[in-house]
């Protein structure tokens, strides 16, 4: 029940504090924002890598380890082509 | 103290997007992001005995490998293509994991199946309708909406056979389980492509960053079952992010998100599929008649090219607006020489960013910062558009719908009370876009036959480099 609690407690403040800060972000920055999360959203490698701390049966290996690959492109594309989006804005100006 | 090594995770998460507010510091933000993910991987190593080392390490690296090969290939008019597949794969990681976690790793208790349910059945929605986005967006398939007859009852009917099934498969156990399970990950996908093939064209932003918010969702959800909160808090940012950038996108287009979903426009403007500008190779829409009013009058006033070089002179301010047909013919970079050159003849050249230009949020943009534009030069729409009727000449190359003076002035279109850029307040007006036919909206767009616009017909590209030709 704590554990749910906690689980929950994070999900609100994440969501929250989340919130709070991307939507001061400047709509200039939209793309990579939206790059930038899609790569994030792919934390579900974790949960990919966890279904290899316990035994299992060919199957489960093989479910496994196609979850590692779609998360791992996700994750590193996505980082990836955010810092190259980024790369492209410059400034004369003081930002 | 494992809650706060997860905590100090989350905040370094956090301070990502904390830089993402300043543009010099967006690169930090994104590295530090990238660094915070990259603990969270660690930490589940530590705490964590692998079993099979071998088979992670190869599908890290071969995923890792196609992931980066891709990153470095896409050029950024591919872009949202290729971040709409990228929420696919997400998506079939979360499904999958749920999947797994759900039949084989003994039973967790009821909060935690039914959000493995959820997970499993928002992640296979996200993989099917990012597919047919990422298809669409690519124009590998047809960018109009495609609209089954009773395509709402059908959704619904899924939607409710989704339901039945989750509570059908948490009730049975082992292999009657997994059959279920398969099925309901089968009806998502089906599901998720049927919502998303309805939604085409300058609907695509919206659609895009929906699936931007179930993605994190998705894995929120699974971050319940597996009981990790650095998936919960991750997952719960993106579905913040994706819930703002949803949210901004209807703004910008004032429209209600059912509207987009349950496709109300698609029946108000059905042969009109284009937004803007309209490429050559496309098939030309169906709306004609309108035309031949204006294309006489059209022959009979001076080279056009000549009085827009013209106006351009004897302009002291020049405010540049992009469409996505710009990016279509592939002419920002000589929008940008243009820019480059009237702005070293001591004029002030700006480009004014519609919210929705491009095919995903901000996406002009960064076509922009492609082409070299310094981004001080870019101007929101709400900051530009009280001084634009005090600029002698506004551009608009390659875009239609968020121009057109109907958005204010017309009740009942389907593009009325939209905002929009105010050109036609402006002393002077060029427009450079293919043809006169309407945008997405299939509204007549009345900027076009005003007094003090030009209109420069055919590929912006060739009407660009003839303007800097005449001007140099």
């Amino acid at each position: 029940m704590i554990d749910l609690l906690i689980m929950l407690g994070v999900f609100l403040v994440a969501f929250g504090v989340g919130y709070l800060l991307i939507s001061k972000v400047p709509p200039l920055l939209h793309t990579p924002l939206m790059s930038m999360t899609n790569a994030i959203s792919a934390v579900t490698l974790l949960g990919a890598l966890l279904l290899f701390s316990v035994d299992g049966g060919a199957g489960s290996r093989l479910i496994g380890a196609v979850a590692i690959i779609a998360a791992s492109f996700n994750v590193v594309g996505g980082f990836a082509i955010t810092d190259r989006m980024l790369k492209l804005f410059k400034t004369k100006e003081k930002g | 103290m494992s809650l706060l090594v997860d905590l100090a995770i989350i905040v370094m998460l956090l301070c990502g997007f904390r830089f993402f507010r300043r543009p010099p510091e967006a690169r930090k933000g994104n590295l530090t992001a990238a660094a915070a993910l990259g603990m969270a991987f660690m930490l589940v190593l530590y705490r964590h005995d692998i079993v099979d080392p071998a088979i992670v390490i190869v599908a890290l690296l071969i995923g890792s490998a196609i992931g980066w090969a891709a990153a470095m290939r896409v050029n950024m008019i591919q872009i949202p293509a290729m971040i709409a597949f990228q929420h696919g794969a997400g998506g079939i990681a979360a499904f999958l994991v749920s999947f797994e976690e759900l039949h084989a790793q003994g039973v967790p208790e009821l909060v935690g199946q039914i959000s493995g349910a959820a997970s499993l059945i928002i992640g296979a929605f996200t993989f099917g309708g990012s597919m047919i986005a990422s298809a669409k967006l690519a124009a590998r398939i047809n960018q109009r909406p495609i609209v089954l007859s009773r395509h709402s009852l059908i959704l619904s009917l899924f939607a409710l056979a989704g339901v039945i099934l989750t509570i059908a498969a948490l009730q049975a156990g082992g292999p009657q389980r997994v059959g279920l399970l398969i099925v309901l990950i089968a009806l998502s996908i089906v599901t998720g492509v049927l919502f998303a093939i309805r939604i085409g064209g300058a609907d695509m932003p919206v659609l895009i960053s929906f699936l931007n918010a179930t993605a994190g969702l998705a894995a929120a959800f699974c971050g319940i079952i597996i009981q990790n909160r650095l998936l919960i808090a991750c997952g719960a940012t993106v579905a913040a992010s994706g819930s703002i950038l949803t949210h901004v996108m209807c703004k910008a287009m004032n429209r209600r998100l059912t509207n987009i979903f349950i496709g109300t426009k698609a029946a108000a403007a059905p042969d009109a599929p284009q937004s803007q500008a309209h490429q050559q190779d496309e098939p030309q829409p169906a709306v004609e008649g309108d035309l031949k009013a204006t294309e006489p009058s059209a022959l009979e006033r001076p080279d056009p090219l000549e009085s827009a070089a013209e106006a351009l002179r004897g302009a002291a301010s020049v405010v540049i607006v992009p469409g996505y047909g710009m990016a279509l013919a592939q002419a920002q970079f000589d929008a940008v020489r243009l820019a480059g050159l009237l702005a070293q003849q001591g004029r002030r050249v700006r480009f004014a960013i519609h919210p929705v230009a491009g095919r995903m949020p901000g996406h002009m943009n960064v076509l922009l910062a492609e082409a070299d534009v310094d981004y001080g030069n870019l101007v929101e729409m709400h900051d530009v558009n009280p001084e634009l009727k005090d600029t002698d000449v506004v551009l608009v190359i390659g875009a239609c719908d968020v121009v057109n003076p109907a958005a204010m002035e017309k009740e009942g279109t389907p593009i009325s009370g939209m905002p929009i850029l105010a050109t036609h307040e402006a002393r002077r007006v060029i427009v450079c876009n293919l043809d006169e036919k309407p945008g997405y909206s299939g509204v007549q767009n009345s900027l076009y036959t005003m007094e003090r616009t030009i209109m420069l017909l055919g590929d912006a590209k060739k009407s660009l480099e003839a303007l800097i030709n005449l001007i140099e």
